[in-house]
């Protein structure tokens, strides 16, 4: 019987016992109404903007090979980033939603899990992807919703999902894998695994319903799963301090008896550090770990948004200055690390296979048409066997009606792509 | 009048009502400084103030929640969904809440004031959750009245009958057609009687019935039919609930034949109720079984979106069909 099993065993013998849910409750003979500012917390920072290590103890913290593969992988979001906001422009692709100014957040976290941890994203984490090797045409597969797509082409672009890479399939509808994150924690416990959860959303996500149970139940349940909340000062358009009044999100952690933890989330280094430790804190003690970044959302919230109605220029230049990748960069180049003409060969070579790949996804054709009906439910059930007899009879009779499913264009499904 | 689009309508109507009653208050996610991800809510905030048209935290359940206490004091409250698929966190506030506080108190407390708007319907490459049609959900709940206006001129009209409404309304709009249907819209106050279909046109061998995006699918297909000898009928059922069952069941007992076309999938769809009442009420008249398109039984998918819309093509099949029994 492994450890968790038996003091859940014990527990059970211990459903009626004498109970005091006062005993860690003092008086007092002041009338006090406790504010804000007795949660509030510091931020963690290892590298001041000019990639200054801030603190010698953490010299050692990481490696070169970690260091270097974080900060490339930084750069590759960043270029991906750039390249589809113009192939959105451009009419190529429906929609995009870019991450830049978050890329240290994102990317520094996923660097300090392992990749046997289960991730699961609100929708700006591509950097997660980027990190574990997910290539330029499986981006694109998805982006054009093309029958290579894992996800069958059925979600809108930067809807991800892959299994190989434990990276679960994103979700429009904001905060539902904050619960579902405590769940899959709480399964990969009971089924003694040497893994746990993390779990990405905004500041403006943590309003839903959803942010509250999956904390509770995370804490209440012992669930080893790392919440990552990524304050980047707005939900669309609404500003943080419309969103809520208290000290940001951590403040809310230690509400619901979650250990917590505020880094600044443009320090890749804070990042990678606190993830780890709160890596093995949640692995070791079967407890989750609440991280707040702080950081900013440099981009548009998505390409049908435009920041201009509702934040000034000024403010954003101020951000500007704090730029993820600008801190690593000088960071790199204070250690020595930096190798700047393998980084330029990186960046041309990365564009160039973001290219390559957009050509290549954009000439696939999407799922045949039976793929309308699978995984509704695990088989074909005989109404939807129905519904698609009728669709394939009337797509036949008018098949310059539907080009897409009626003409599928010939598509190399075996060689995968481009190299 | 002037030219709007059904957005500019939707704004229009709200400025109006802000403008005749201060208990009427606009909130939701982004609506005010920025007017809402659509720009429904325009200068709303500016025009009214920040008490009266505001942001609200990113939570629907709490959006319901809230609007329904503030309606239950008396104010009337128009809370914006971002998304109509985004309603199902507030499904409780709405149907457990919403729907049954007049009822549950004998009828001392109501929430008659509040409206909720949410834009919904497919065909903008929006994939699952930028595209549903969950009217036949609201439609299943008794208390609270469901609304969808096809264009600009019944967009405000409707819109001020269902924010003075004794009853809440939940009132859908059809996201497709908030830019693309443009028409005249009277500057004055007016409204437009909520549970009344309405007659597009008039035809004598087949009633087809839709609402929202979907009249002009109705239109285009009856078009195709007339080239072929058959002349429709067509009805925008406008309030889904309560819907207009007396006109419905007046023109089928003209034509002797019924189609009845939905966005959302064909199984338990607002179709569904239609049909039955169709038959029960018109079965001595009918020539033909009734015929629903709807779109298919599955989530609303993005690459296939062209194939699974019930479309003019497939409604002209339909009709054809139906004509030929
Ligand atoms: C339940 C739900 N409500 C509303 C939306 C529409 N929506 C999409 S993103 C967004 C803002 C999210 O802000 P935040 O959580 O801070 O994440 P960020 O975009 O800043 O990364 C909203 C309101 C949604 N997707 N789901
Ligand atoms: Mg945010």
């Amino acid at each position: 019987m492994s450890d968790v099993m038996e003091s859940e065993a014990s527990n059970m013998h211990n459903v009626i016992c004498d109970r005091d849910h006062m005993a860690q409750i003092t008086s007092t003979q002041a009338v006090t109404l406790v504010d804000k500012q007795s949660t509030s917390m510091p931020m963690l920072q290892l590298l001041n903007p000019t990639g200054e290590l801030l603190n010698e103890q953490y010299k050692n913290a990481w490696d070169k090979k970690i260091a270097l593969k974080l900060f490339y992988a930084m750069h590759f979001t960043r270029i991906l980033d750039e390249r589809m906001v113009a192939a959105q422009r451009q009419g190529r692709i429906s929609f995009y939603l870019a991450c830049t100014g978050e890329e240290a957040a994102i990317v520094g976290a996923t660097a300090g899990v392992e990749m046997r941890d289960m991730i699961m994203t609100q929708y700006r984490e591509q950097g997660a992807l980027v990190y574990r090797g997910f290539s330029a045409t499986q981006f694109m597969n998805q982006m054009f919703s093309n029958a290579l797509d894992p996800n069958k082409g059925r979600q809108m672009p930067i809807h991800y999902g892959d299994k190989e890479l434990n990276f679960m399939t994103v979700s429009s509808p904001l905060g539902t894998q904050i619960p579902q994150a405590a769940g899959f924690a709480y399964g990969q416990k009971m089924a003694g695994q040497d893994a746990i959860t993390l779990c990405f959303f905004g500041e403006g996500a943590a309003s839903e319903g959803d942010f509250h149970a999956g904390l509770n139940m995370a804490a209440v349940l012992e669930c080893p799963c790392i919440f990552l909340c990524r304050n980047n000062g707005y939900a669309i358009s609404t500003p943080a301090n419309e969103q809520f009044k208290g000290d940001g999100i951590a403040s809310r952690g230690v509400g619901y008896g979650v250990h917590t933890i505020r880094v600044d989330g443009n320090d890749a280094l804070a990042m990678y550090v606190a993830t780890k430790e709160a890596r093995r804190f949640s692995l070791k003690n079967n407890r989750p770990v609440l991280i707040e970044a702080m950081t900013y959302r440099l981009a548009a919230h998505s390409t049908s948004d435009d920041p201009s109605g509702y934040r000034s220029r000024d403010e954003e230049i101020v951000w500007r200055e704090k730029d993820p990748i600008m801190r690593m960069h000088r960071y790199l180049q204070q250690v020595g690390w930096l190798d700047e003409k393998d980084l330029d060969g990186y960046i041309s070579k990365t564009r160039s296979d973001l290219l390559a790949a957009v050509k290549y996804a954009e000439n696939q054709s999407v799922a045949p048409l039976t793929e309308i009906v699978t995984d509704v439910y695990k088989d074909i059930e005989p109404h939807l066997q129905d519904q698609l007899n009728a669709l394939r009879a009337h797509v036949e009779n008018y098949p310059e009606s539907y080009p897409n499913t009626a003409h599928p264009i010939a598509s190399d499904n075996q060689t995968g792509g481009p190299k | 009048m002037a030219q709007l689009n059904l957005l500019q309508a939707v704004n229009h109507a709200l400025h109006t009502a802000m403008e005749a009653d201060d208990s009427v208050m606009v909130m939701g996610e982004d609506v005010g400084h920025f007017g809402g991800v659509f720009r429904a809510t325009s200068n709303l905030q500016k025009t009214f103030g920040k008490a009266r048209c505001f942001n609200t935290p990113l939570v629907e359940q709490g959006i319901i929640g809230f609007a329904n206490g503030l309606a239950a004091q008396g104010a009337k409250p128009i809370a914006e969904i971002q998304f109509a698929d985004y309603i199902y966190p507030a499904f409780d506030q709405i149907v457990n809440e919403t729907a049954k506080f007049r009822y549950r108190s004998g009828g001392q407390f109501t929430v008659g004031g509040l409206t909720i708007r949410t834009p919904y319907g497919g065909g903008i490459a929006g994939g699952h959750y930028h595209s549903q049609s969950p009217e036949a959900f609201f439609a299943h709940v008794p208390g609270i009245k469901v609304v969808i206006p096809r264009n600009p001129y019944q967009a405000k009209g409707l819109l001020l009958s269902s924010i003075r409404a004794s009853d809440p309304v939940l009132f859908m709009e059809p996201k497709r057609l908030y830019r693309a249907s443009v028409g005249e819209v009277p500057e004055m106050d007016y409204e437009l009687p909520l549970g009344k279909a309405d007659l597009v046109q008039n035809g004598s061998d087949i009633t087809l019935v839709a609402w929202g995006a979907q009249v002009e699918i109705l239109q285009e297909a009856a078009q195709k039919a007339l080239s072929h000898g058959v002349s429709c009928e067509i009805i925008d059922l406008q309030s889904i609930l309560p819907w207009d069952r007396e006109t419905i069941c007046q023109s089928v007992i003209k034509t002797g034949r019924c189609l009845i076309n939905h966005e959302a999938p064909l199984t338990g769809g607002f179709a569904s109720e239609i049909a039955a009442v169709v038959q029960s009420e018109c079965f001595l008249h009918l020539e033909a079984p009734i015929a629903r398109v709807c779109g298919l039984d599955t989530p609303y998918p993005l690459a296939h979106e062209k194939e699974y819309m019930p479309d003019a093509l497939k409604t002209f099949e339909a009709i054809m069909q139906t004509v030929h029994f």
